[in-house]
């Protein structure tokens, strides 16, 4: 049985301007150890996703169908209570930007030892000391007893995403939700915390679910690539298959944008065309078809599932 | 430990406030004993003597005496103790209500904050010595009662400045951040919203005592306040007035000049704090 599996997910978020389905109608699932990143355009309804995960949809929004099966329990069934006991304990999240997810008034070691002891009432503050500075080696901080005693604003960019990496990890959950977690890091760093996360989500044994725009990330970290636009994942495979085999147009155009080494005649980087509709306003039919260069007749009706091997595809084209 | 430092190094930067400070420590020293300064127990009936009444300040009193023979000086010394009581304890009632209603109030919203920011809204739309008259005519005077209407009128200023701070600190990742971490909203409100707006709190407490020690002489000296034989700074300066155009000046401009001293000393700590507090002013 798979360790989390996702099926018709819908997120709704009722506005005055009309229903924003921010994720609508996706399925994936995700075994022990495996990592799945989930790729697409600033709203295309990747976070909500993650968060739709954790249950922390706030008003307007609202999960109006599907299942969340994580260790064969409907998450979307759970009451607030039962809620508490899973959020940081089984499933843990860590955000995009470190400067503001950490509470910039309280010390990195209290916020790591409340962490622990909010989920284990029996640990003593001993044990939660020596368990939180043994974390932060593990995340690879340099003097980690000193910097229990530090306020966030004392640590850089890139340390502060360990300490909260740390924080996520601490408890030992099963599932890892990153809402990009390296947008707000500088380049070098970013290769630091992934190189980071891979290592300590295989030392863990959790899963990883990877969210991000960036197609070049998940396709050196991860397992499974699902492919979102407009709030409707269009593919979703494996890495090679993505990766190496992209079926349809839109994650071909995603990664032909990206910058090639081996090819120096190239003058401009690819870009795919048009913008990404307004999830207010969405066309009939396929949301990409202004988009695409085979768009026709056939593409005013939106596509239905099709399978390829594991690959799952939403495409009349292919 | 590091932080709290320099924090006292900047605010003794300045003049202005670190007299006041030593002002208001002094005060709060007489307050908290003010029989060891005192040459009488102005409440102890055996220790005042008629025939010592009106006594312009002389050798023996260094302030005067009022109509009963009693030592203004040290009547001064535990009307202050009385002042600092009423004005410290209203303060801390009204941060408490104050402070969680707030929070509550910002972090729900909802009927909650309507219930709760529509009477506050009530309350701030009449003048609270009006507000705190009313409560007093009613219930009548004592120290306890004054605590408590002054904390009725009080709370409202610390509850819209929590309920602001709450709306954009509740919108921060490490409010979300602790919510995917499986906290409740108890624990996220107390401990983790909090500690951040406790600054602007404090700031406002500390202005907030003088005014809720002026309220308390007003409401003294007009007559619904601390009764008379447990004299704040209010009752001293009304007691006085009455006789103040019969030439006894004393009885009442000395207390007036305390009350006056004290009021300033926590304004320049409170303005000073303010300042260090305000990002925007050029230190």
């Amino acid at each position: 049985m798979a360790l989390l599996e996702v099926k018709n997910l819908k997120t709704y978020f009722f506005t005055k301007e009309g229903i924003v389905k921010a994720v609508d109608g996706n399925s994936f699932s995700l075994e022990e150890g495996e990592i799945l990143g989930i790729v697409g355009e600033s709203g295309a309804g990747k976070s909500i996703t993650g968060f739709s995960i954790l249950n922390l949809i706030d008003e307007p929004g609202k999960i109006v169908d599907g299942e969340i099966l994580f260790n064969g329990i409907d998450l979307t069934k759970l009451n607030a209570k039962e809620f508490e006991k899973i959020r940081g304990d089984e499933i843990a999240m860590v955000f995009q930007d470190p400067e503001t997810s950490l509470n910039p008034v309280i010390t990195i070691g209290t916020q790591l030892m409340e962490t622990l002891l909010y989920h284990n009432t029996l640990l003593s503050n001993k044990e939660a000391y020596s368990k939180s500075v043994k974390m932060l080696k593990q995340v690879g901080l340099p003097s980690a007893e000193k910097r229990m005693q530090s306020y966030p604003h004392e640590l850089s960019g890139g340390m502060k995403q360990r300490v909260v990496i740390a924080i996520a990890l601490l408890n030992n959950p099963k599932l890892l939700i990153a809402d990009e977690p390296t947008t707000a890091l500088d380049v070098t760093i970013q290769a630091q915390i992934l190189y980071l996360m891979k290592k300590l989500s295989s030392d863990f044994g959790s899963s990883l679910i990877f969210i991000t725009h960036d197609i070049a990330v998940v396709s050196q970290l991860c397992d499974k690539i699902a492919v979102m636009y407009a709030g409707k994942i269009v593919e979703y495979g494996s890495r090679d298959e993505i990766i190496f085999d992209p079926k349809h147009p839109y994650t071909k155009g995603l990664i032909a944008c990206l910058p090639k080494l081996e090819d120096s005649d190239q003058k401009r980087l690819y870009q795919i065309p048009g913008i990404m509709p307004s999830l207010l306003h969405l066309p009939t039919g396929c949301y990409f078809k202004d988009r695409c260069e085979l768009a026709d007749e056939e593409c005013n009706v939106y596509p239905k599932k099709q399978l390829l091997g594991e690959r799952i595809l939403f495409c009349h084209k292919v | 430990m590091k932080i709290r430092n320099r924090f006292l190094t900047e605010f003794f930067e300045d003049k202005s406030a670190t007299v006041g400070f030593i002002l208001f420590i002094l005060f709060l020293i007489i307050a908290i004993a003010p029989s060891l300064f005192a040459y009488q127990n102005p409440y102890d009936l055996t220790q005042i003597y008629l025939h010592d009444s009106f006594q312009p300040p002389n050798h023996s009193f260094i302030l005067g005496t009022d109509e009963q023979g009693r030592d203004i000086y040290s009547a001064i010394l535990y009307g202050l103790s009385t002042s600092l009581y009423v004005g410290i304890a209203s303060t801390i009632f009204s941060v408490a209500i104050g402070f969680s209603a707030g929070l509550i109030s910002g972090y729900y919203g909802g009927w909650i904050d309507t219930i709760i920011m529509r009477i506050a809204d009530i309350q701030l739309s009449f003048p609270a010595i009006l507000i705190a008259l009313i409560i007093m005519a009613l219930w009548g005077g004592g120290i306890n009662k004054i605590i408590i209407a002054i904390t009725i009128v009080s709370w409202v200023y610390y509850a819209r400045t929590a309920r602001g701070i709450m709306l954009l600190e509740k919108e921060k990742e490490y409010v979300q951040s602790a919510k995917a971490l499986g906290m409740h909203n108890f624990n996220i409100i107390f401990t983790e919203i909090m500690p951040n707006a406790t600054a602007a709190i404090i700031v406002i407490a500390t202005v907030r005592i003088a005014y809720a020690i002026v309220l308390e002489a007003t409401l003294s000296f007009l007559g619904v306040g601390v009764p008379i034989t447990e004299p704040s700074l209010g009752t001293l300066i009304s007691n006085g007035y009455q006789v103040l155009f019969s030439g006894y000046w004393w009885s009442s401009l000395f207390p007036g000049i305390t009350l006056m001293v004290l009021i300033i000393s926590i304004n320049l700590i409170g303005d000073r704090m303010r300042d260090m507090m305000n990002p925007r002013l050029e230190r």
